[in-house]
């Protein structure tokens, strides 16, 4: 008992004693096409720009389909079916009906959902158990929550009478594929609107898989269309005369030019951008779970999220401590094939990504962070980044002040309360925040003053379909999910 | 009195003795003394920093008054006065808040034949100002009484599968910019300021530059009201100057226009991109309704661990 008192010595090995036999989910019964096409007016069409370009797997490096890009003329084609249908069928139709076929979709979704979560981790790197756990159940239940709205909405806004905005152009981003085509689609339809959305260029699959799914439910043609595409597609959209609403999920950066170029026009427009959430520690927490919690804020999805706790604020008096524990636990983290449902961290999505994670951890370093990488082993094909933390870094850093999205974590520390509500709310970003501590009073204090969309207290990265979600300041405008999320898409 | 007769002696007065240089008339009469009109920063009214003017004339062209031509400067400063201010009006408590709006309507109705007479001083036919006047006050009186209300009807608790606590409610933006309407020499600013502070916000408000003169008296009665200083703040100036400042400023959260030029508007919506800043365009000034109030607030999600 006298050694135990040496903790510095303490350390669990993992290395020789916890061996994983290998639990790969199958993907033999996927059935992929070779070339996908634009989803438009109900029929897969192929694109008028006759252009076609890979949708690769980020853990092999293997491409996986050709998948169309939209030019104009295709968006051109997709905004005037869904103004059809808009007009003609959506708009006129009772709601309870529209309610009826979103429910059909949030069904379907269910029963592909094993397909769809193996897709999911085809396509864009995360583990199967976070498509299969997380991704998949989550957007079903999301159309689930959103088809009961439909006939109710004249109680989601007291006063006014619900009407929908008309044509929604809908841009999403490759961190939650499916998830977000489902935050987006299912209360645009709900509200009556019809839809044209554009899936991120490096993960365009389940959204074409989710467009099979809709024209299985029989929706009426051109209630949602898809096009898939880059940059380009999605300024089409963003600039076309038109669309009614905007809603866009991505960086903020891109949500700036998107606001700009919306300037001058009758669009209304929703934003879900960037962020750089605190997660803050104080000492009364109970320090198991919030390692547990700081590795889920941070790691959870390589990284790759917008709400992600990539700021740590740890009260100094456990500093030490937490920061062994989290080093022991990043050991055991293992990284490697997305399809394996042992794997915690599955592979960057692209390589644009690995090298801009790579570059802002090199510019950590030159700043005098101190980093610290788990020692994994990483598969010798595919996009992969270390889990890694940095300590010794100050406010003005620029990994503490920048958007990584990566599974990097900026970690300082704090003596008060004051200080860490300061230093946390010492950001132009405002999207979400971890607060952990074992006293609930503590839990109100913090979350009340830190300016965030969302706020975490023992817990991090949960999401529902009832639970609002959306920024403060420079991480968006506009709110998903819940009931808040209906007026996004109601006049 | 009748107050028809009383607005047509002040203008009397200001028109033919205030400004008059002809000694021989002045013998037999008092002198009336002419106030200086400044702007309201931080509780406190300061000549604008730039030391520019614009004179305001009435229907006969004759001078008013000298008026403080606001800078980028004095919008800045009250920028600074409405940050620090805003944290401690969003404290206090709900019913404060909406007493302080009621306050405002007190001492606005009492002061009711002199803001009349100041609207018809600039301009506004008899009725018009008069009804200009009763619409402000009534409509301080209905955002009063939404200060301690529209978290009610705007908040949910939300059934979430996990086992947390989960709510949302709406929390004010923070700092608000706003021009008012050129057309209006006080409902315009009163459906700036009521909305933004009976949410929370602090705000800093541009007058419209043909009515400078009611919205400087309307800094005397919030001044006599309780409202903090900072708060709210009004500048006079140019619209066609100050737009871009107001939009472009990276410590204002949100921004209302309820002014009529479509250029402005763009350079608003294009400059607010800057850091996001939400824009209200305000169509209809004489809309009272909580969406307003909801327009500068953002909804605040929280997840409450349940267990022990």
């Amino acid at each position: 008992m006298a050694k135990q008192g040496t903790k510095k010595n303490v350390k669990l090995k993992f290395d020789t004693q916890w061996q994983y036999s290998a639990a790969p989910e199958s993907p033999d019964h996927i059935i992929l096409a070779d070339k996908y096409d634009l989803f438009i007016n109900g029929k897969f069409t192929s694109p008028q720009s006759k252009k076609y370009f890979d949708t690769i797997n980020p853990a092999k490096e293997t491409r996986i389909a050709s998948v169309a890009e939209a030019g104009q003329a295709d968006v051109d084609a997709a905004v005037s079916a869904a103004r059809q249908a808009y007009n003609k069928v959506w708009s006129k139709m009772p709601a309870r009906e529209r309610g009826k076929y979103i429910y059909r979709i949030a069904r379907l979704m269910q029963e592909r959902a094993r397909e769809l979560a193996i897709i999911e981790s085809m396509d864009g790197g995360k583990p199967i158990r976070e498509s299969r756990d997380i991704d998949v159940p989550l957007a079903a239940a999301h159309f689930f929550y959103y088809a009961g709205w439909a006939d109710k909405l004249d109680y989601a806004l007291p006063g006014m009478k619900a009407e929908p905005m008309g044509v929604a152009g809908q841009i999403i981003p490759w961190n939650f594929p499916l998830l977000m085509a489902a935050w987006k689609i299912a209360p645009a339809l709900a509200c009556g609107n019809t839809v044209v959305l554009k899936p991120a260029e490096t993960t365009p699959l389940t959204a074409l898989k989710l467009a099979e799914i809709i024209r299985d439910a029989d929706l009426p043609p051109g209630v949602v269309n898809i096009v898939t595409g880059a940059g380009a597609t999605g300024a089409a959209i963003v600039n076309h005369a038109g669309i009614d609403k905007i809603a866009f999920t991505g960086s903020t950066d891109v949500g700036k030019i998107i606001q700009k170029a919306l300037a001058g026009t009758s669009k209304k427009f929703t934003l879900e951008l960037g962020g750089k959430a605190a997660n803050i520690i104080f000492e009364d927490a109970a320090i198991d779970q919030a390692v547990e919690g700081i590795v889920n804020g941070i790691f959870f999805n390589q990284g790759h999220v917008c709400c992600a706790g990539s700021r740590l604020f740890v009260q100094e008096s456990i500093a030490n401590t937490l920061l062994r524990k989290l080093k022991d636990r990043m050991e055991t983290l293992i990284v490697g094939d997305p399809l394996d449902k042992n794997t915690d961290i599955g592979a960057i999505n692209s390589r644009d990504q690995l090298n801009k994670i790579k570059s802002l951890v090199k510019i950590g370093i030159n700043e005098g962070g101190e980093c610290y990488q788990s020692s994994c082993s990483l598969p010798s094909k595919g996009f992969w980044f270390r889990p890694t933390i940095f300590t010794n870094v100050a406010q003005s850093s620029k990994i503490v002040q920048e958007e990584i999205f990566g599974p990097v974590l900026a970690i300082q520390t704090f003596r008060t309360v004051e200080e860490a509500i300061e230093k946390a709310n010492n950001t132009p970003y405002g999207l979400s925040g971890g607060v952990w501590t074992d006293k609930g009073s503590k839990v109100f204090k913090v979350t009340s003053k830190i300016k965030a969309g969302v706020l975490w207290a023992n817990t991090f990265n949960k999401f529902d379909p009832t639970s609002p979600f959306g920024g403060y300041k420079e991480s968006g405008s506009g709110r998903e999910g819940g009931m808040h999320g209906l007026s996004a898409y109601l006049k | 009195m009748e107050v028809k007769e009383k607005i047509k002696k002040t203008i009397q007065k200001h028109t033919e003795n205030g400004h008059s240089v002809n000694g021989s008339t002045v013998i037999n009469k008092r002198i009336p003394v002419l106030k200086t009109y400044k702007l309201y920063i931080n509780g406190q009214f300061p000549r604008t920093e730039s030391g520019r003017y614009y004179k305001l004339t009435n229907r006969d062209g004759k001078v008013i008054a000298n008026i403080c031509r606001g800078s980028r400067k004095d919008f800045r400063d009250a920028v600074v006065a409405a940050r620090k201010a805003q944290e401690g009006w969003q404290k206090k408590s709900a019913f404060n808040k909406s007493q302080i709006l009621y306050r405002i309507a007190e001492t606005l109705e009492t002061r009711k034949a002199q803001f009349a007479e100041t609207l018809m001083l600039q301009g506004y036919e008899h009725q018009a100002a008069e009804q200009e006047v009763y619409a402000s006050i009534d409509m301080l009186v209905y955002y009063a009484g939404w200060c301690d209300k529209y978290q009610q009807v705007f908040s949910s608790v939300n059934p979430v599968e996990s086992s947390y606590f989960n709510f949302s409610f709406p929390e004010p933006m923070g700092v608000v910019a706003a021009i008012a309407n050129q057309q209006s020499g006080l409902l315009s600013l009163i459906t700036t300021i009521a909305p933004a502070i009976a949410g929370g916000n602090a705000i800093i408000v541009l007058a419209a530059e043909k009515y400078p003169l009611t919205a400087i008296d309307f800094t005397e009665v919030l001044n006599a009201s309780d409202v903090p200083g900072g708060v709210v703040n009004i500048l006079t100036g140019y619209s066609k100057e100050l737009h871009t400042h107001f939009s472009s400023h990276m410590d204002v959260n949100a921004m209302m226009y309820c002014g009529n030029n479509a250029d402005e508007l763009k350079t608003i919506q294009t400059n607010a991109a800057l850091n996001v800043k939400r824009v209200i365009a305000v169509k209809d000034i004489k809309e009272e309704s909580p969406y307003r109030i909801m327009g500068l607030q953002e909804v605040k999600t929280t997840w409450h661990p349940v267990g022990i």
